[in-house]
């Protein structure tokens, strides 16, 4: 490969140069100094600042958990005629924020979006949580917590079945295959980086314990094509989950034949709002970390417009929904479906209705807008915004269909109690607990991914490849 | 690169198969204890207070059942009889018998024998005697050959699963009301069963339940 030409192409317009998804030309090696000292050396400040009031409110969620059991479901709001509350908000809540990551990393991977490199591993460690988060609703409103095991098929000597007609019981299969697939996928990613964290260790106990979850790994040829096989069949099986699970948990409600649930746009109406949330939630979560951790050059701006752009889509995308269900009550002719879309936006509970609009289809407007996706203090406060919206859209959805029944002597009122807020309050403190542990132990970036998309790691590039002698 | 696990390590694997194996019989010798009828009391057989045997009464002797559990008919409960009725025969039969004292000086106080009670079903279960004998279940089908048992124990696990291995199919387990203390009873062939069975279903509108709410009220 001696030959040279003498052909020179004129390099293409500035304006279609890409950007690189790496700035400042970091090398490899400062890819992983980077990544890997967030989990190194001393704890920072900012961290226990952080992690001392998270962990106090997730005492709180556990004290609050522990009240409800020894007492009884009675300590929520829920009753007559609201027959669900906070806790099934709250878990659809937060299974629905837990979208973005699989999004990101199954759906994204599929369709080579390189970009999705600097944030599948946050946003898969925020997706596990978040369904942890959601998972505890489902497990304790049923009360009898002990019991929780019937949900599962299990022969037993009461002949007690699972009834498989409940779109509740896809729920729990739903969510269980839902959980382990994205903590299979993010574990499949992790090891190579684990073996970073490993070779990198300087105590034993962290040599021992890198060394254990990182299975052996060298990165030798054949481990790479087994990982790369591994993760590329979960990616497979994940990209289902994505629009699956919440499929399934809007089937909770559209199964039912109540006015304002029973309608075929739920599923993906749910799915889109997720997704949205998703990223409302990664957004919230990344551009503090970006600036703490000093990882501007990995999490870019352009991450940053990608995902507001996401936010955007999803957001029009749940407006038409509104939309629409609107239009369908009036030119479905029902009475019953009317009254309700009309009590949800000028009934009662009018004021949950037009926070979720303007935080849900409103506000996201603005990032058509380059200058406004470019403010990072403007899309953070926005990306909050989004998730508030998404929390009433759930409280819309849940309580005016239920708080005014068929006959008006059912109508009521719905009011969370003290320990319903402090639940919900606490789960955040459990949420943040996890994730700053994520932060403190594993690497927050994918390291070997990020390494795999800089110019450097283009044989073609002047810096890249294997150089150095004839080849 | 310096060794990333410590020597004591080697054995690890091991300790840990080791362990799985001990763990993972103790799950299945607790699922085997608890899981299965010797769990749900089968063979529970108190020491009664006079040692009264069904086999002579009921079987050698071929007493009715209803004899002494005359309100099994009428009643949610099958009651136990009143020393009284014992003394209806034994004020002539074994009458200085000195296993019987006890019958004899509750017949005169009239304080009850204390016996034990064998047969139970959890508080939370409404189960009605009358109902189930009236619609041809027999004695047998819970409480065993009782005619064939010295003294009285649990011969059947009475556990949900038990009461709903009937309430799914009735037409297996039901017989004419004529053969319902008639312990030794038997079909004289399957088909007997299967079709008469169905005829019996049919003809009394037996409904055996399913709903939580018919048990559980």
């Amino acid at each position: 490969m001696a030959e040279q030409t003498n052909l020179k192409l004129a390099p293409p317009p500035r304006s279609l140069e890409r950007i690189p998804l790496v700035q400042n030309n970091r090398s490899i090696g400062w890819i992983s100094d980077q990544i890997a000292q967030i989990a190194e050396g001393k704890t920072p400040m900012w961290w226990w600042l952080a992690f001392i009031p998270s962990i106090l409110l997730a005492t709180m969620l556990f004290v609050m958990l522990a009240y409800l059991v020894s007492t009884g479901v009675g300590v929520w709001g829920p009753g007559h005629p609201v027959m669900w509350g906070w806790a099934i908000i709250n878990f659809v809540w937060w299974i629905g924020i837990g979208h973005a990551g699989t999004l990101i990393s199954a759906i994204l991977f599929l369709l080579r979006q390189k970009w999705r490199t600097a944030v599948n591993r946050a946003a898969e460690a925020m997706t596990i949580f978040a369904v942890m988060c959601a998972g505890i609703f489902p497990v304790v409103h049923i009360g009898r917590v002990w019991f929780g095991y019937w949900l599962f098929p299990l022969p037993n000597s009461n002949s007690i079945w699972p009834q498989f007609r409940s779109p509740l019981m896809w729920d729990v299969f739903a969510v269980s295959t839902y959980f382990t697939v994205s903590a299979l996928f993010w574990y499949i990613g992790l090891v190579p980086d684990l073996a970073v964290m490993r070779d990198r260790a300087k105590t034993k106990i962290r040599k021992f314990a890198y060394g254990l979850f990182s299975l052996g790994w060298t990165g030798s040829n054949r481990h790479w094509s087994n990982y790369e096989k591994a993760y590329l069949i979960l990616a497979g099986l994940s990209t289902p989950l994505v629009l699956s699970v919440h499929s399934i948990v809007s089937l909770d409600f559209a199964v039912s034949q109540l006015p304002g649930w029973h309608t075929t746009i739920f599923p993906p109406y749910f799915v889109a709002g997720a997704v949205f949330s998703g990223f409302g939630m990664v957004l919230t979560l990344l551009i503090p970390l970006r600036t703490i951790c000093k990882l501007e050059d990995v999490i870019t701006m352009r991450h940053i417009d990608l995902m507001c752009k996401v936010t955007l889509a999803t957001g029009s995308i749940v407006g038409y929904a509104y939309g629409m269900e609107f239009f369908i009550a009036w030119y479905g002719g029902n009475p019953f479906e009317r009254t309700i879309f009309m009590n949800r936006a000028f009934g009662t509970f009018w004021w949950g209705y037009w926070t979720m609009i303007a935080c849900n289809v409103v506000f996201p407007q603005l990032f058509w807008i380059k200058k406004f996706r470019h403010n990072l203090l403007l899309v953070w406060i926005l990306s909050i915004f989004v998730n508030i919206g998404m929390w009433f859209e759930r409280f819309e959805i849940v309580v005016t269909s239920l708080y005014r029944d068929f006959i008006p002597a059912n109508w009521g009122y719905f009011r969370p109690t003290w320990v319903d807020i402090a639940t919900y309050m606490g789960t955040f403190g459990l949420f943040f607990t996890l994730f700053l542990l994520f932060l403190r132990f594993l690497p927050v970036i994918a390291i070997s991914e990020v390494k795999g998309v800089t110019p450097q790691a283009d044989p073609h590039h002047p810096l890249g490849g294997a150089k150095g002698g004839h080849h | 690169m310096s060794d990333i696990f410590p020597k004591w390590t080697n054995h690890l694997p091991l300790q840990v198969a080791v362990g799985a194996l001990l763990l993972g019989s103790a799950v299945v010798a607790g699922a085997w204890y608890y899981l299965t009828p010797a769990y749900a009391n089968v063979g529970y057989q108190p020491i009664q207070p006079v040692a009264f045997s069904h086999e002579i009464h009921a079987g050698q002797l071929g007493v009715d059942c209803r004899y002494c559990h005359s309100a099994v008919e009428k009643s949610w409960y099958s009651n136990i009889p009143s020393a009284s009725t014992c003394m209806n025969c034994h004020s002539q039969v074994l009458k200085d018998d000195p296993k019987l004292a006890l019958v004899r000086e509750s017949a005169l106080s009239g304080k009850p024998i204390p016996w034990i009670q064998v047969h139970k079903v959890p508080d939370y279960v409404y189960f009605n005697h009358s109902v189930h004998v009236n619609r041809g279940v027999s004695c047998v089908k819970c409480h065993g050959n009782v005619n064939h048992l010295d003294e009285v124990r649990q011969e059947k696990p009475l556990t949900m699963t038990f009461c709903l291995d009937c309430h799914r199919n009735p037409a297996a387990n039901i017989r004419d009301l004529d053969k319902i203390t008639d312990l030794d009873w038997k079909p004289s062939d399957p088909n007997f069963q299967k079709n008469h069975g169905k005829e019996l279903v049919k003809e009394w509108h037996v409904e055996s339940l399913q709903n939580c709410s018919a048990c559980h009220r």
